[in-house]
């Protein structure tokens, strides 16, 4: 199967097509360094993407904001937002406290990025 | 019925705490100041930062990847703990030339106070509606992007459900994104150039991966609404950017988000009479950040609309190490060396050298600026008067990315005098092509 994918390594967003076969990837070309290459094999296989969203505390005006802890699968961002919204927190909350744990079995917590007293 | 009130003398003062003001006190109360005082009109510290929730900050200056919240706190602990006084809720009114500052707060009503140095870091504001000419009524449902972020982001509420976004800044893309992930409908990004002035990442991450289309060459010619925003019309430039009869685009929408660039926030710098640079918008400094009022510096997005936050840190640790020096009584050297802009380069920041004298340390100095358009295989080069001192060749340059050269302390200690230029010399090939 051959996808096209843009490099985002740098401003010059080198087009490249990768050819992948039962989940491998057979050739990538197009790319004009060897960045290139690194992200265009992930991108293909496995995309992931860091999420970030906010949480509303209770009996408080400005919401939390949170984070997945590192990427997770691309296709799960959706679902990884259905659960976050869901998510119900009472302040005292601190950078770092986990707000979801292993957010749509990714092993991937989401926590907050602000502390809120 | 005037009565004066008796200036309290500060050694350093501060005009805002986001994230060019925090590094500039960091760095003033570093290089030794202990008078110092941050003043900061929102009710916390952090600035833009606060409201910009995704990740991406800090890879140059901390290696990792931070959320804006996750950026601004650590300087905002470092300020903590170095003991550093920061008043939030309290709105600068007045900068004078000989450094007298008006402020007023909720709580302390009007303060008056006498700096030794000041360092301006108001940051910038977005281009609004008015300054674009978009014919249509003037209803609701127009904001521009950092507004509609933080009625999300702090404020936890849709500013609407079916959006386009006029310009694909790195806020527009960003939005984009947020809005879809939060229920909202995206359906177009429209730019009026060939190219966008977004990074790469965020038009892939932000644009692609919800599958928003990205119509460059184009632009907002009609906006339909009467109480509420109910419609826009899209239609195709040609090179002169005007809109091209017959190409026209309807969109159902209740929310058009403006992305289409920032300005250095400079009112307060007006007012000091600090001489600005028109294609910066920012003041007009040297190489310590120093404005062309003595013991006025200025940083940051006040100064020039930087594309990273590290680099605004980085600017700022600079100023506020420079004003400590100031305050403190520190000579500089006398003979100044004007920088100038040469062809396919936009607003060097500094635009002025202090050259050193012969028996005091020189410095490497960094040049940054924006190339004027799209370059492949271009060379930059620096003339002082006629003569290269610089040059490098550079794979790709483009208007969205700020590009830099530094200057080594022996070239700058060589300096003649004369006129600086920078300049790209793109071997008379030009091209805007289309990502």
């Amino acid at each position: 199967m051959e996808q096209m994918i843009t490099c985002i390594n740098c401003p010059i967003g080198c087009r490249m097509t990768v050819n992948v076969d039962n989940g491998q990837v057979v050739s990538i070309t197009g790319n004009g360094c060897k960045r290139g290459i690194e992200y265009a094999a992930q991108e293909s296989v496995a995309p992931k993407r860091m999420v970030t969203a906010v949480v509303s505390v209770t009996g408080r005006k400005t919401p939390v904001s949170v984070k997945t802890r590192t990427p997770i699968p691309k296709e799960k961002i959706f679902d990884c937002m259905a659960v976050i919204e869901k998510a119900k927190i009472e302040a005292p909350v601190r950078m770092g406290d986990v707000i979801c744990e292993n957010v749509c079995d990714t092993g991937v917590d989401v926590i907050a990025t602000k502390t809120v007293l | 019925m005037e009565h004066a009130l008796q200036p309290q003398k500060v050694d350093v003062l501060i005009v805002g705490a986001g994230p060019a003001g925090l590094a500039a006190a960091i760095a003033a109360r570093e290089a030794g100041t202990e008078n110092l005082l941050v003043l900061e009109r929102e009710p916390e510290m952090g600035g833009i930062l606060k409201q910009c929730i995704h990740n991406g900050f800090g890879l140059h200056r901390f290696k990792e990847e931070l959320t804006g919240p996750e950026y601004a706190q650590r300087d905002v602990d470092r300020v903590k703990e170095l003991g550093i006084e920061v008043r939030c809720g309290t709105t600068v009114l007045e900068v004078t030339a000989d450094r007298q500052v008006t402020a007023i707060s909720r709580d302390r009503g009007v303060q008056v106070f006498q700096a030794g140095a000041v360092i301006l870091a108001m940051g910038c504001r977005e281009r609004p509606r008015g300054a674009l000419a978009i014919p249509g009524t003037r209803c609701a449902g127009i904001f521009s992007a950092g507004t509609a972020q933080k009625y999300v982001n702090l404020e936890g509420y849709m500013p609407g459900r079916r959006v386009v976004i006029l310009g694909s800044g790195d806020i527009g893309l960003i939005m984009a994104r947020r809005m879809t992930l939060q229920g909202a409908k995206v359906l177009a990004c429209v730019e009026i150039m060939p190219y966008s002035s977004g990074l790469n990442r965020n038009i892939v991450q932000c644009l692609h991966d919800y599958n928003i289309p990205l119509m460059l060459n184009h632009t907002v010619v009609d906006i339909q609404g009467r109480e509420r925003l109910t419609g826009v019309t899209v239609a195709q430039v040609d090179e002169r950017r005007q809109p091209i009869p017959g190409t026209e685009t309807h969109f159902d929408c209740d929310t058009l988000l403006l992305s289409v660039g920032l300005i250095p926030e400079n009112e307060l710098s007006k007012q000091a009479g600090v001489p600005l640079s028109p294609a910066t918008q920012g003041a007009v400094v040297d190489d310590t950040l120093q404005t062309e009022i003595p013991g006025i510096f200025a940083c940051g997005n006040v100064l020039h609309v930087h594309d990273l936050v590290d680099f605004v840190s980085a600017e700022s640790f600079k100023a506020g190490k420079a004003a400590a020096e100031y305050a403190a009584g520190k000579k500089t050297g006398n003979r100044i060396a004007p920088v100038a802009d040469g062809s396919g380069v936009r607003g060097v920041v500094p635009q002025k050298i202090r050259i050193p004298d012969a028996n005091s340390p020189a410095e490497a100095i960094q040049l940054m600026f924006r190339p004027a358009c799209v370059y492949e295989n271009a060379t930059i080069r620096v003339l002082d008067g006629d003569t290269e001192i610089y040059k490098v060749k550079k794979r790709i340059l483009a208007p969205g990315e700020m590009a830099d050269l530094t200057l080594k302390s022996d070239t700058v200690r060589a300096l003649s005098g004369e006129k600086i230029t920078v300049l790209i010399d793109a071997g008379g090939e030009v091209c805007a092509w289309n990502k």
